[in-house]
């Protein structure tokens, strides 16, 4: 069993989770993620690790309420014990120092999945420029902390209540138009949201990186259901990713892929819903 | 007396009918008349060759004599001296290619059911609700890490905590048990059974660490530098093969170990009370013809298929599934379509698979494993309708241990070489055994690995020598 310490509502739709897994924390590398089970019961969702502390030997991550799991952890609290936290998984992000800027790209709570990868930039040297896109003011997370580190940060909102009006594409593209020289641009966030990120610069020619959020089961290279085609190739987000080269994802089955059991995530909501009273979703 | 005019017992199933609707056991076993009956017929060979034919050695006449005198507690005794594990091993070994080939009366009056046999002591056990703990014997001081809980890694875990060493197994799942749990469906063998032969371990001493993936929580190399004496590596099946043709990656395709995992682990079957999905159509077609093929298929039946689909490329004198496992498919009304093997995947608009395109073949010269080859027949294809695909033709290797263990020699499929008479590996104090090293194999085949490695591991650690 894996305690919650601290449990937090970032904004309307997201809950931060401090939890005690001290080997995880010990461990873990920027791109890294977990696999939760909340009980005997539940299902097994990936969740990238946001932070760590060795020390206190907790995992940080930040989860948006979607689905039936992810409302169920949402109403748990500091003491309440997850019935499996396995990891660290995946493969870290291959940082080092490079030639050009960095341009951290996320979306909605992905900005809490690129934060650590962008940290990490930051310390071995390189300059790091955020471009933090959400869909209105109230949801806007995790600001103050990329503040304290990079070099420029931005903020959309699709609606324009906050920051620039638009998608992080817009902000995106005008630095790619005045020719900044960027070394990697690392999009994180909905699938959707990376692959039109992906489009954007392969126009430009710059390295693009994504981490995919493909179902998965065990997360250790034996059931296959995380798998996706990059380059033409089969590949396995939780031991070959769960980075890959944006320009040569093929977004378009992945999102099919994604799509493989929405009836069933409806059944599963709806009853969760009629059990707790509630209007999730 | 041994009576060769008692016919071989039959085991009571659940008739195929009620066995399509649900997912509890359908061999029911013997009770205790059925199983001193089947005890006569046992010769006491002086010589007897069913012990050859065991990878684990049992001391089948003397646990069979036991069962016929009624001395149950003391069958089982005799069984635990060699076999840990025989509600599972009663259930899932291929007997008819091991110990019962080896009967003399197999040619004439039929083998003894010592399969059956073994797990009615089994079963004994459980029915009169005691555990019988084999002796340990005094701490030896030395610490073995056994990475993977699947049949090798409990075999090992057990043979080396009986000598007195201090065993700690980990486990990547939530449940220990590997291939037991994840893979083998609870018709075949109930899941209460494998966390009652894993809870004797515990109780002889052995730690289990679920939730912990070596290769990523810790190196082997950080498994030494916290004071492991020795390792064993048992990671089981790895990447799960497609056949790289279009349309694989379709919603709607799944490997068999997704498929599996989905229903045994996640129980899926039991949706929406279990929170894991699966979706599971009016026509199944599962692609191979092995034990994990008849699992998917039989699995599929009973998730309320109207057509279940067996897609070989040869024959079915050619299926390599138990002859026990496709009777059983064939009572509960799998199709078997032979000599085809699929070209593509046709997927509908949103990317959910809607056909399976097939091409004939025909039997050629045999091939290397000797079974006689699949010629494509030019111009054949034909379609299917299904909507739900299951591909079950075999696992690669796990890159997660090797590719962070410096020192460890690989195949260039990626499995990890091992001596054969030892399970000794090319790094030091590493042995490995099962899947990992031969590639896709059985139950017993793994425990048998575990056995020899087990010895080897023992010898290492009281003499030095590597």
């Amino acid at each position: 069993m894996f305690k919650i310490v601290e449990r937090e509502r970032v904004n309307p739709v997201v809950n931060k989770f401090v939890i005690e897994s001290p080997i995880i924390a010990k461990k873990r590398e920027p791109g890294q993620f977990v696999i939760f089970r909340l009980h005997e019961k539940g299902e097994r969702i990936p969740i990238t690790i946001a932070d760590a502390d060795p020390k206190a030997g907790t995992i940080t991550v930040y989860v948006q309420e979607l689905g039936k799991t992810t409302f169920e952890m949402g109403k748990m609290n500091a003491g309440d014990e997850i019935a499996d936290v396995v990891g660290p998984l995946g493969l870290p992000t291959p940082i080092e120092k490079v030639e050009g800027d960095i341009f951290a790209v996320a979306g909605g709570v992905g900005s809490a999945e690129v934060l650590p990868i962008a940290r990490k930039h930051k310390e071995v040297g390189n300059k790091v420029v955020a471009i933090l896109g959400y869909r209105s003011k109230d949801i806007v997370i995790l600001e103050e902390e990329f503040k304290s580190f990079a070099d420029e940060v931005y903020i959309t909102t699709d609606d324009g209540s906050y920051g620039r009006e638009g998608f992080v594409t817009h902000e995106l593209k005008d630095h790619l138009d005045k020719g900044r020289k960027i070394a990697e641009v690392i999009a994180v966030g909905p699938a959707i949201m990376m692959k039109v990120v992906s489009d954007l610069t392969r126009h430009y020619d710059v390295k693009t990186m994504v981490s995919l959020n493909s179902i998965m089961i065990d997360g250790t290279g034996m059931c296959g259901v995380c798998r996706v085609e990059v380059g033409g190739e089969t590949r396995y987000a939780c031991v070959h990713g769960p980075e890959f080269d944006g320009h040569k994802v093929n977004f378009d089955l992945m999102l099919k892929r994604l799509a493989s059991f929405k009836e069933e995530e409806k059944i599963s909501l709806d009853r969760y819903n009629a059990a707790v009273g509630g209007e999730n979703g | 007396m041994a009576d060769t005019k008692i016919p071989r017992q039959d085991i009571p199933k659940q008739t195929p009918e009620e066995r399509r609707k649900n997912f509890n056991e359908v061999a029911l076993g013997y009770n205790k008349e059925l199983a001193q009956l089947e005890a006569q017929r046992c010769i006491q060979c002086k010589k007897p060759f069913c012990i050859e034919g065991c990878p684990v050695e049992i001391d089948i006449p003397a646990f069979i004599a036991l069962i016929k005198e009624g001395d149950f507690d003391g069958a089982l005794a005799k069984m635990r001296e060699k076999n840990l594990l025989p509600g599972i091993c009663g259930r899932v070994c291929p007997q008819e290619e091991q110990c019962e080939i080896k009967c003399v009366l197999q040619k004439r009056f039929g083998a003894v059911a010592i399969g059956r046999l073994e797990r009615f002591i089994a079963d004994y056990e459980i029915e009169q609700d005691k555990m019988v703990i084999p002796p340990v014997a005094d701490p030896t001081g030395k610490k073995i890490a056994v990475v993977g809980s699947g049949p090798g890694g409990l075999t090992v875990a057990a043979d080396l905590a009986k000598l007195g060493h201090k065993v700690t197994l980990y486990e990547a799942l939530h449940a220990p048990g590997g291939v037991l749990v994840y893979g083998i469906p609870e018709f075949r063998l109930p899941k209460a059974i494998v966390s009652r032969e894993c809870h004797i371990l515990e109780e002889m001493g052995v730690e289990l660490v679920t939730d912990f993936v070596v290769g990523r929580a810790a190196t082997v190399d950080e498994l030494f530098e916290q004071g492991f004496d020795a390792v064993y590596l048992g990671l089981g099946a790895g990447l799960p093969w497609f056949m790289n043709i279009p349309g694989e990656n379709l919603a709607g395709v799944y490997s068999a170990n997704e498929y599996l995992t989905r229903i045994n682990l996640m129980k899926a079957y039991k949706f929406p009370e279990y929170d894991t999905p699966i979706r599971v159509g009016k026509k199944v077609a599962v692609v191979g013809g092995g034990n994990v093929a008849m699992d998917a298929v039989r699995s599929s039946i009973r998730m309320g298929a109207d057509e279940a689909y067996i897609i070989y490329r040869r024959s079915r004198t050619e299926l390599p599934a138990r002859e026990e496992e496709i009777e059983n498919a064939e009572e509960e009304g799998v199709i078997f379509q032979f000599l085809v093997n699929p070209v593509q995947y046709i997927g509908d608009d949103t990317g959910r698979v809607k056909q399976i395109e097939l091409l004939k073949m025909e039997l050629g010269e045999p091939d290397s494993s000797g079974r006689r080859r699949p010629v494509p027949i030019e111009g054949s294809e034909y379609k299917i309708d299904i909507d739900t695909v299951v591909v079950a033709i075999g696992n690669g290797a796990n890159p997660l241990v090797p590719g962070t263990t410096p020192g460890l020699e690989t195949n260039k499929w990626g499995n990890i070489v091992a001596e054969v008479e030892t399970g000794k590996t090319s790094k030091k104090a590493v042995w490995a055994g099962g899947d990992i090293v031969t590639g896709a194999a059985t139950v017993i085949e793994a425990m048998g690995a575990g056995r020899i490695a087990a010895n080897s591991i023992h010898e290492y650690l009281t003499t030095g020598k590597w």
